[in-house]
Order: structure tokens, then C-alpha cells, then sequence
């Protein structure tokens, strides 16, 4: 399995433990992330509010990078890059005017050949069995609330590889992981994304559902793939305790990290010690 | 909201109702105002109109309403409407759209929504000059053009501690394609500032 891998520029600041986990997991089970010549920003949470244009050119140019590395897939760990690269390829592959459009803005050649897939599908598309004879520490007992957010699966015309109201994709690595996956209500409720710094009065309230809803339902951790997920549910937490009262204290992992740490990688090189929220809970209960 | 008179509203605005259906390809008119998308909305809480209030102002051409209310910036674009319209109206991103057209129509947004712009605006600007988002960048652009000096600043020093507080910028070789990028975006439609 050969991908071309989009980073997404969170990879070596906040969303560092996706980073150092995926590459961990990866080579574990013989995929080959190549990285795509100086990619550069998909537009992320800011492009779309502004033009429909910047928001298809600013991840075309790296589509055009990519298929000139022969490879056929591109995958990346965050859910918004995934979006916004997998939003481009769709709207340039069905629509002749605006791939040309595009290419002009863009000064680079896209043809439209690629296929663009996220770093949950590419994984979790792996003949369970080959995951399965990785696993050399159970995570036994382990209750996972797998929290999937927006991004990765809507909408579905863009998305489409798991269900938008139901996805199941991360819940059956855990499975394969040793862990047990919980059935919980708040898997695809946004976390409030970008809110998060421009109206935290807003995401507080949002994050708060998501994980009194975990905690409901007796998770010890939940399992994310997005690296702003991440930040509100780890780092923002504490605004929530401290702005709502409440006194969590929920460890929140890149899925990577506890695939990872069923494979036997080693805490430290996965970053399970830079979260936020304690994971020492975590790490005694797998030991 | 102040009351409106609905056939002088269509009357004006026939256009924009034409121009929001073209612009966002969606077929806003089929609405029949089943509230799906505001039961479902996990931002509603936080909106001046809520999503389907929304779509029925599309359809009566309230276009000054909408381009000046806070929900079309405090929308998170999370499609959750969208995936349930039953008519198979992608709402977000007809908020999208609406979004766009203000920011052409120099329409300041206010209150909340001001804050959602400016975070816009430090972001794009952050990867206009490095061809990345700078996070740090992106934070300090971002306080000083919202006023907000002291958002995330107990952020700083646990970030730092946990290397993940990336001090230098990681500029992209290149950055002259991605200033291209704008640039001609800029010449074929604006709205990027």
C-alpha cells in the first residue's frame, strides 16, 4: 500500500501525536506514506467562508503535486484537509469548466486521476486480520467512546466511505485493537471546530455534550482522527470545567495513538505524554 | 426583527433568490419547512435565525437580513443539515454562500460573527504569506484585529512546555505560487481580502 500523504500544517505543532502515531502505525503494518513535495495549506476552516474559488484552488495545488507522483491515492490523518482535499478532487473530476478554471488560478495541471481517501478509511480498509496479527498487547477491558466528528463523514457525497449518522470504521480498529467500542449517541456532533478560538463561549457548550455523553456511557477515553477535534476535546476540556463547572477528566487519543500502543510502540513515540488531559489512567489500565 | 412587507421582498429581491439557488447550486425553493436541520443543528443555540428560518428567508428574498444576521458566520459548517434535508438541501452550504456574498457585499458582520471573519481573515493571511498555517501566527493576527488580547494566552506556556508551540513559521518553497493563488482569485472574484 503506497499512499501520497498530505501532512496538514498541524503536524508538527497541535496535532503533533496524529503525526508521530500515524507514521508508528503505518510502518507497522507496511504502508508507504510518501509525502507530497511541498504541499502547502488545504484552506482549512477559512477558505470556504470566503471564496468558492480559493476553497477548490488552495488543496488543488496539492492534488496537482500529488498526481505527478504517480501514485494514484492520497491520504491524510486530519478530517478537515481530508474535507477540503476530497471536496477539490470531487468538484474538479465531475466539472470540466471549473478543473479548468482551477488550473489557471493555480498555474498547475490537475487531470482529475486521483483518489483521495482518508487516513480512517485507508486503515481501517486493511484486511482485518493483517491489523489483528499486529496486535501484540491487547488493550483488554479498555471502554472506547471512537468520536468521529463532521468532517470525516459528511457530507456524504463527499465522504461516503462510512455511515454519516452511524460510522463504524474507527469502533471496528478498536475492536481489532482489544478494546471494547461503545455504542454512544455523540459520535458525529461537531465539537464546535474553529469556534473553539473565535467564540469559545460557543464550542464550550458543544464539547461539553460530546463528552458528558461519554462519560454516560462509562468510557474511559475517546478516540478521535482530527487534529482540532482534538484540541477542543484535550486542551478545552479545562475551559469547559472551568467555565460550566464541571470536572472532567477524559483522556482524548488519536485513534493511531491506541492502534499504536496495541502494536506495542512505545508511549513516548507515540506522544501519549504532550496531551493535556492525564492518559496515565489509561496506560495502567492496558499496563 | 422588524416586520417586512413579503410580496414588495420578493418583488426586490427576485434576484438574489436566483442568485443563491445559481451560486450554490441547491435547490433552496423545494423547502417546506420540516425543521430537520434546526432539531439536528448543534450550533442553533448560539443563532439569531435558526437554519430553517434561514432557508425560508432565501426563499422570501430577505437578502439584507441575512447578509448582516450572525447565524451565517456561527454556522460550523458541520453538514449535520445537510445530510438529513429531507429535499436534499445541502444547508451548509447555502450558509456558505451567504457567507461569501456578505463578505462581496461589505456587509461587517457584528457581534459573534465579527469574530468568526477576523479568524477567517488571520488564518487565510497566515498561509498567503507562508503557504501553511502558522498556528502562533495565526493566534497573535487574530487577537489583535478582534480585540480579544488575552484569548488562548493561558495557552501559550502549556503549548511551549509540550512542544507543540511551533515558534517559526514552516514557509513553503512555493510561497510564490500560493501568493499567485490569491492573487488571481482576487482578480476573478474577489471577497478575499
Amino acid at each position: 500500500m503506497r499512499y501520497a500523504y498530505f501532512p496538514g500544517c498541524s503536524y508538527h505543532g497541535t496535532g503533533k501525536e496524529y503525526e508521530a502515531s500515524t507514521h508508528a502505525v503505518a510502518k507497522k503494518l507496511g504502508m508507504e506514506l510518501v509525502t507530497i513535495p511541498d504541499w502547502s495549506c488545504c484552506g482549512a476552516t477559512a477558505a470556504h467562508g470566503k471564496s468558492h474559488l480559493l476553497n477548490v484552488a488552495l488543496p488543488a495545488r496539492n492534488l496537482a503535486i500529488a498526481e505527478g507522483m504517480g501514485i494514484g491515492e492520497v491520504t491524510t490523518g486530519c478530517a478537515a484537509c481530508y474535507q477540503q482535499l476530497a471536496n477539490a478532487n470531487k468538484r474538479m473530476t465531475e466539472n470540466q469548466e471549473i478543473r479548468d478554471k482551477v488550473n489557471k488560478v493555480t498555474g498547475k495541471e490537475y487531470k482529475g486521476t486521483l483518489k483521495v481517501k482518508s487516513l480512517v478509511e485507508a486503515i481501517g480498509s486493511i484486511d482485518p486480520e493483517q491489523i489483528k496479527a499486529q496486535v501484540v498487547k491487547p488493550l483488554s477491558g479498555l471502554k472506547v467512546a471512537a468520536y468521529y466528528g463532521c468532517l470525516l463523514v459528511r457530507p456524504p457525497e463527499i465522504t461516503g466511505f462510512d455511515d454519516p449518522e452511524n460510522p463504524m470504521f474507527m469502533d471496528n480498529m478498536m475492536k481489532l485493537a482489544g478494546a471494547e467500542a461503545l455504542d454512544w449517541a455523540h459520535k458525529t456532533e461537531c465539537c464546535g471546530a474553529s469556534l473553539g478560538v473565535s467564540n469559545l463561549g460557543i464550542a464550550v457548550k458543544m464539547i461539553n455534550k460530546i463528552l458528558k455523553a461519554a462519560v454516560e456511557k462509562g468510557a474511559d477515553c475517546m478516540v478521535v482522527a482530527c487534529p482540532f477535534c482534538h484540541l477542543n476535546l484535550d486542551w478545552h476540556q479545562k475551559s469547559v470545567n472551568k467555565q460550566l463547572g464541571t470536572t472532567y477528566d477524559m483522556p482524548v487519543f488519536y485513534f493511531t495513538e491506541l492502534l499504536g500502543l496495541a502494536m506495542g510502540v512505545s508511549p513516548d513515540e507515540l506522544g501519549l505524554k504532550t496531551h493535556f488531559t492525564d492518559t496515565q489512567k489509561v496506560l495502567s489500565l492496558v499496563g | 426583527m422588524e416586520s417586512i412587507n413579503i410580496n414588495q421582498s420578493i418583488a426586490k429581491n427576485a434576484q438574489f433568490i436566483e442568485e443563491i439557488g445559481i451560486e450554490s447550486g441547491q435547490p433552496v425553493q423545494k423547502c417546506y419547512q420540516c425543521g430537520k436541520c434546526t432539531a439536528g443543528c448543534p450550533v442553533a443555540f448560539a443563532m439569531d435565525y435558526t437554519p430553517n428560518q434561514v432557508i425560508r428567508m432565501v426563499q422570501l428574498g430577505m437578502k439584507e437580513e441575512l447578509l448582516k444576521s450572525e447565524t451565517i458566520w456561527i454556522c460550523a459548517s458541520c453538514s449535520t443539515c445537510s445530510t438529513r434535508c429531507p429535499c436534499e438541501v445541502e444547508i451548509a452550504h447555502v450558509m456558505e454562500t451567504l457567507r461569501i456574498m456578505a463578505g462581496r457585499s461589505g456587509t461587517a458582520p457584528a457581534g459573534k460573527a465579527k469574530y468568526v471573519e477576523v479568524m477567517y481573515d488571520a488564518l487565510l493571511g497566515t498561509v498567503e504569506k507562508y503557504g501553511r498555517t502558522y498556528e502562533v501566527g495565526l493566534v497573535l493576527n487574530n487577537n489583535l484585529k478582534s480585540g480579544k488580547l488575552f484569548n488562548g494566552a493561558d495557552m501559550g506556556l502549556p503549548m511551549f512546555q509540550k512542544g507543540k508551540l511551533q515558534l517559526m513559521p514552516s514557509k513553503v518553497q512555493g510561497a510564490a505560487e500560493i501568493a499567485r493563488i490569491f492573487a488571481e482569485v482576487r482578480k476573478m472574484e474577489g471577497g478575499v481580502k
